[in-house]
C-alpha cells in the first residue's frame, strides 16, 4: 500500500521545511492538504501545487486555535476524506534569554509548536482509528536534545514533541497507527536565516558534512516514514542533522 | 427499522468482536465483554455514527455497560 491517493495533512506548508514536505508528498501521489496561517498564503500553495501538478490545496489553518482546527478537518472531510497522514510541521520561535523572557514569548511558543500537536492529532486520529491505518508525523528540532542558549522556549517544545509521539504510538499502535517524529539539523530556511552569522559559522562547523541541510533531505525522510516501508517503526525520532548531534 | 436495543447490541458485538449472545444488557464492556480502554472509545465513536449525534466527553466516559449505552441512546434521541 503506497501513500498514492491517501490524504496528507501538512501545516505550515507555504514555506521551508512544510512547503519541501507537502511538495514530495504530493509528488509521490498524495492529495495534499497543506496549510497556511493567511489566505494569501494558502492561495499561493494551491497556484504551487497546480504548477507541480500535485494533487490538494492551500487552506488557512490557525494551529493555536481549536475551532479552526475543527472547521479544517470537517472541511477536508467533505472534500476529501479524512486525513490518513498528518504531518505537524507548524512551528515558530521566539527566541529570548530565560531571564528576559516574557509570558508571551513562552506561552506563544508552546502553543504553537506544541499544543497545536495535541489539537490536530486528536482531531485527526477519529479517521485513522478507523481506517486502521494511519501516519502522525511531528517535526522536532536537534535543539530539543541539545539545548540552544536563547530558545528555552523552543527547545521545550521540541523535545514534547518525541515525548507526546512516544506516549501516542503505544496508545494507538494497535489500530495499524504509527507516530514518529523527526529531527531536523541546522536547514537552509527562512527560519535559520534569522541566525546571527556567528552563530551559523559555529554551528556549521559542528556538521560532519559540512554544510546546511536542506529542506528537501528533510521531506525525504518524512515521505519515508509516511510509506509502508517505515510501517514498522513507530515512536522513534529521526535526527537528519548531517551529523551534527548523534545519540 | 429495528429497536434502539437492537441497534446498539448490533455495534457493540460488531465493535468488540464477540457473539450477539454475549451482549447482555448488564454486561460490562472492560469487564465482561473484554474490552480496552481504546475498544470503549471507539465503541463510542461507532454509536456517535449509527445514531448521527455526537456525546461529550464526560457522557461517553460514563458508558460502560450495555443497558447505559441503551439507556443514553434512549434519553437523548428520538
Amino acid at each position: 500500500m503506497s501513500i498514492k491517493d491517501k490524504v496528507a495533512l501538512v501545516t505550515g506548508a507555504s514555506r521551508g521545511i512544510g512547503a519541501a514536505i507537502a511538495d514530495k508528498l504530493g509528488a509521490e501521489g498524495a492529495i495534499v492538504i497543506g496549510t497556511a496561517t493567511s489566505e494569501g498564503g494558502a492561495a499561493k500553495i494551491s497556484e504551487r501545487f497546480a504548477e507541480k501538478g500535485i494533487q490538494g490545496v492551500g487552506k488557512v489553518l490557525n494551529v493555536t486555535d481549536a475551532d479552526s482546527v475543527a472547521a479544517l478537518l470537517k472541511d477536508i472531510q467533505g472534500e476529501f476524506g479524512a486525513p490518513a497522514i498528518l504531518v505537524n510541521n507548524a512551528g515558530i520561535t521566539k527566541d529570548n534569554l530565560l531571564m528576559r523572557m516574557s509570558d508571551d514569548e513562552w506561552f506563544d511558543v508552546i502553543n504553537t509548536n506544541l499544543s497545536a500537536i495535541y489539537r490536530l492529532s486528536k482531531a485527526c486520529l477519529r479517521g485513522m482509528m478507523k481506517a486502521r491505518w494511519g501516519r502522525i508525523i511531528n517535526i522536532s528540532s536537534v535543539v530539543g536534545s541539545m539545548g540552544n542558549a536563547g530558545q528555552s522556549n523552543y527547545a521545550a517544545t521540541k523535545a514534547g514533541v518525541g515525548g507526546f509521539a512516544r506516549a501516542l504510538a503505544k496508545e494507538v499502535g494497535s489500530r495499524g497507527i504509527t507516530v514518529n517524529t523527526v529531527a531536523p539539523g541546522f536547514i537552509d530556511t527562512d527560519m535559520t536565516k534569522e541566525l546571527s552569522d556567528e552563530q551559523k559559522e559555529l554551528m556549521q562547523s559542528q556538521i560532519a558534512l559540512g554544510r546546511l541541510g536542506q529542506p528537501e533531505e528533510i521531506a525525504g525522510v518524512v515521505a519515508f516514514l509516511a510509506s509502508d516501508a517505515a510501517s514498522y517503526v513507530t515512536g522513534d525520532t529521526l535526527h537528519v542533522n548531517g551529523g551534527m548531534y548523534m545519540s | 427499522m429495528s429497536s434502539i436495543e437492537e441497534r446498539v447490541k448490533k455495534i457493540v458485538a460488531e465493535q468488540l468482536g464477540v457473539k450477539e449472545e454475549e451482549v447482555k444488557n448488564e454486561a460490562s464492556f472492560v469487564e465482561d465483554l473484554g474490552a480496552d480502554s481504546l475498544d470503549t472509545v471507539e465503541l463510542v465513536m461507532a454509536l456517535e455514527e449509527e445514531f448521527e449525534t455526537e456525546i461529550p466527553d464526560e457522557e461517553a466516559e460514563k458508558i460502560t455497560t450495555v443497558q447505559l449505552a441503551i439507556d443514553y441512546v434512549n434519553a437523548n434521541l428520538g
